[in-house]
Order: structure tokens, then sequence, then C-alpha cells
């Protein structure tokens, strides 16, 4: 067994480079997905039934469907439509299509449950739109959803397992690549395993200290 | 009376939402340094006609002045834009009855925020403006603590002292107590008392009689959106004109309503 983990050990160039690959997808999809969930927020909160419609079903279209058959979709699908991207691109685009309407809906349910009045007080002291949105609506918001978020960001950490079916070169696929080349599944898997757990512990810890901040403001 | 002392003109004002006329052709004046309080029972439109002020409403018809400024409408007649409209509402305070304090900031943060941020002025004049009125309200040890870890006095304490630090021409009270324990409604009437005795230029819309009574210059009493009657203090709370004065003043003396709704 020990001698399994030394196998695993001089292949450790192609897992580093793998945890590189995943964290780089993840931290490229958290944030993508949540700037374009800001985006679409509003469009759900729209009082256009046609917006808030259109909104609501893409949120639940893809809440509903497994992110393993839509990045099938993506790369073996889309090409049938004659839309064609190489295994990075449909991996992040996916990853990022597929969280924004998670994102989404964590910001609404944050921004309903902001109380009215301080967003009115910033009206009355004269923060224009822009400023009242960045100043007063935006700290607070981000505060309260900031675990939530935190959460979904795991979430993406893990699903990007899923785009090792597409041979993007991630953690998992790397970790699939050493078991297949030496026999050793189970070194090379369970080390995989630590080294997302790494990852996922920096992510709650960044959580955490948002939570401090938050606790504070509560 | 000189209209150079008249800081705020409302003539003729009227909103309604839906088929419910909330202000009916309510006019008001208000001098340099007069303390107006609007009274009348909930629903009589008193938080609506003050909201009206500074625009948080768009009345349906009548004009308001702010210094001989119309508020809301610009010169040619049409809405005014959101830069002059930020102008305008930076010289009206504005003071909620569920204090309104920005969660995320620091109670000196709080007083900051809106001169440095919108008015521009410069950072440490501003601040200490700011802590000479935390000084003031007897709050200058809670700087650095957070709105959340306040009493509710001490939250409209801070609010009044928000409102304060915008230089402001007018400030406006919406039921600055009624969300407090009677136990500390004392102490946010002590500071708008001293701010009365001051000068400022207030219209406070309130169920505390008492303080309507010393404190004001001027009482307008609102019922179903009308102003029904207004006068000075000691002649509305000794001889009413109307009916519906006198019916609304003998049940707060009969204690049935005690100034929350």
């Amino acid at each position: 067994m020990i001698h399994d983990f030394g196998i695993v050990w001089t292949e450790r160039a192609l897992l580093l480079s793998g945890l590189a690959n995943t964290t780089i997808l993840s931290v490229l999809a958290a944030i993508a997905s949540l700037l374009l969930g800001f985006a679409l927020t509003p469009a759900l909160m729209s009082k256009h039934l046609a917006v808030s419609g259109t909104a609501r079903a893409y949120v639940d279209g893809m809440r509903c469907v497994p992110f393993l058959l839509f990045a099938y979709i993506v790369y073996y699908g889309l090409p049938s439509l004659g839309i064609r991207w190489d295994n990075w691109t449909s991996g992040l685009l996916a990853l990022i299509i597929y969280n924004t309407a998670y994102m989404a809906e964590i910001l609404r349910g944050a921004w309903v449950a902001q109380p009215r009045e301080p967003i009115e007080a910033g009206v009355a002291f004269g923060f224009s739109d822009l400023k009242l949105f960045r100043r007063i609506i935006l700290p607070p918001l981000l505060l309260s959803a900031g675990p939530v978020i935190g959460n979904q960001t795991i979430q993406i950490i893990k699903d990007s397992a899923f785009l090792t079916i597409i041979a993007l070169p991630e953690l998992t696929h790397a970790a699939s690549s050493i078991q297949s080349r030496h026999y050793v599944p189970f070194a090379a898997f369970i080390t995989a395993v630590f080294l997302y757990w790494g990852l996922c512990l920096v992510v709650e810890a960044g959580v955490n200290s948002v939570g401090r901040l938050a606790e504070a403001r509560r | 009376m000189a209209t150079l002392n008249k800081v705020l003109d409302v003539a003729g004002v009227s909103k309604r939402f839906g088929a419910n006329e909330v202000l009916s052709d309510v006019s008001l004046q208000v001098d340099k340094g007069e303390t107006v309080c609007v009274l009348g029972p909930s629903g009589s439109g008193k938080s609506t006609l003050l909201r009206c002020i500074n625009w948080l409403e768009r009345p349906d018809a009548g004009q308001i002045y702010l210094n001989g400024q119309r508020v809301g409408v610009s010169g040619a007649g049409i809405a005014m834009s959101d830069r002059d409209l930020s102008k305008i509402r930076t010289r009206i305070g504005m003071v909620f009855q569920h204090f309104a304090l920005w969660p995320h900031l620091t109670v000196l943060q709080n007083l900051m925020e809106a001169p440095v941020q919108v008015q521009r002025r410069p950072r440490t004049q501003v601040r200490d403006e700011a802590l000479a009125l935390l000084e003031k309200v007897g709050l200058a040890e809670k700087r650095d603590a957070f709105p959340s870890r306040l009493s509710g006095g001490q939250k409209q304490r801070v609010g009044i002292a928000r409102a304060l630090a915008m230089r402001p021409d007018l400030l406006l009270f919406d039921e600055p107590t009624s969300a407090l324990d009677p136990e500390l409604v004392g102490e946010v009437l002590v500071v708008m008392r001293e701010l009365a005795h001051e000068g400022m230029t207030m219209v406070i819309v309130t169920h505390e009689m008492g303080f309507a009574r010393e404190a004001a210059t001027r009482v307008l009493f609102l019922d179903r959106g009308r102003n029904v009657e207004s006068g000075p203090p000691e002649q509305f709370f000794a001889t009413p004109e109307t009916e519906r004065a006198r019916q609304f003043l003998q049940r707060y003396a009969g204690g049935t309503a005690n100034g929350k709704h």
C-alpha cells in the first residue's frame, strides 16, 4: 500500500497540474457565475412577466438538470447544432452557465430578505442608483449571502470533477490517468480526495472570515 | 413673514395610491427655526406628506419648494435629473421610524457615509463634525460599535446625528419614537427638544402629544389626508376648532392610544 502511494508521489507533477487546473476552473467559474448572477437577479425580480418568466425558466431548468448531463450536452450535443468548443471552453462555460442560475437564486433570496428602510434611507440621503447599490445595498447583501455563496463554490469545485468525461485535465482526470497507468486506484483516488478536501478548506476559511464580519454587523 | 425665511413651502399637494386618496390638497409653510408637529390618526397621510417633501413619494398634484427651489421638477417643468434631486435631498435630513441605520457600517461610519460619498466633503472635516455630533447626542463612546449592538433609543439618536451630519436646512422626523419601548422614548425626545431650542427647522410626525405641546411652534392636524386644522400648540390643545380634532385629542387624553399603532 505504501508502495502505491510512492508511485503516486512519483506522478506528483501530474496531480499538482490537475489541482491547479481544478482551482483555475473553479475560481473562474465561481467569479463569473457570481457576477452573471448579479446581472440576472434583477431579471428574476422584474415586474415584467416575460422577463421574470424567462429568467425563472432558465434558473429552474438549470437546477433540475444533473451537471454531468449538462456537460455532455454542451460538449457532445452542441456540435450537432454547429456550435463546437474545445474541452476547456466547453467545461468552463458549462460550469458558468449552470452555476449562474444557482448564484442568481441565492442573491435573489438574500436581496428579498434585506430590510427596506436602510435602502430607502440611502435614497433619502441622496445616493444615486449606482452608488446606492455599491455602498448601501451590496455590502450587507454579500455579508448575508456569503456562507451560501461559499457553499455553492464548494459545489462548483466538486462538479468540476465531472469534466473528466470531456478529457479536461483537471484533478480527477489526473488521478484517473495515474491509476490506469500504474493500476493504483486506491492510492490515486484517495490522494485526489484529500486535495479536493484541502481546496474546500480554503473556501471554508474564507466563508468563516466573512461570517465573522457579518456576525458583528447583525 | 418674510419669504426669505421660508424654508419649506408645500402647496396644495395631493397623492393617491390606487383608489385611495391619502393626501388631498395639503399646504404647509415652514419658516426657518420652526418646529412643526404633524398630528393625526393612523392612515391620515402624515408619513406620506413627509415622504413627498423629499420626493420619496411623487405627489400627483401640487408643488414643494425648499428655500424657494422646486423639489422634484426642474425649471422646464420636467422631472428633475437624478443629480439635481440628489443635491436637493442632501439638504433635507430624514429620521426614520425604524432607524434605518446602515447595518454594515459602524456608528461613526454611518454619520460620515453620506457627507463623504454624496456631498463629497473632506473626510477629516466630516469626521470632526461627526464626532462632535455623537458627543452632542451622548454616544461618543459608541462610535466604533455596529448598529446591531445598540438599544432602540441609541439607534434613534444615531439616526438623528446621521441626519444632522449632512448639515441639512430641514429635518424630517417620521414617527421617531413609535418603534421604541416606552422607557427609551425620553432620551430621544431630549435630543429633539434640544434641536428645537437651537432653532433647527423641523417637521415632525409624531404621536407624542406632550412633546408637540411644549416643543412645537405650530401644529398641523391631518385627518383622512386633509389639513383639518393648524395653529399654535397652546390653541390647538386647549381649544381645538374642529370636532375631529376634539375627538382625536380626547382619545389621547383618555390613554386609549399611547403612541403605538
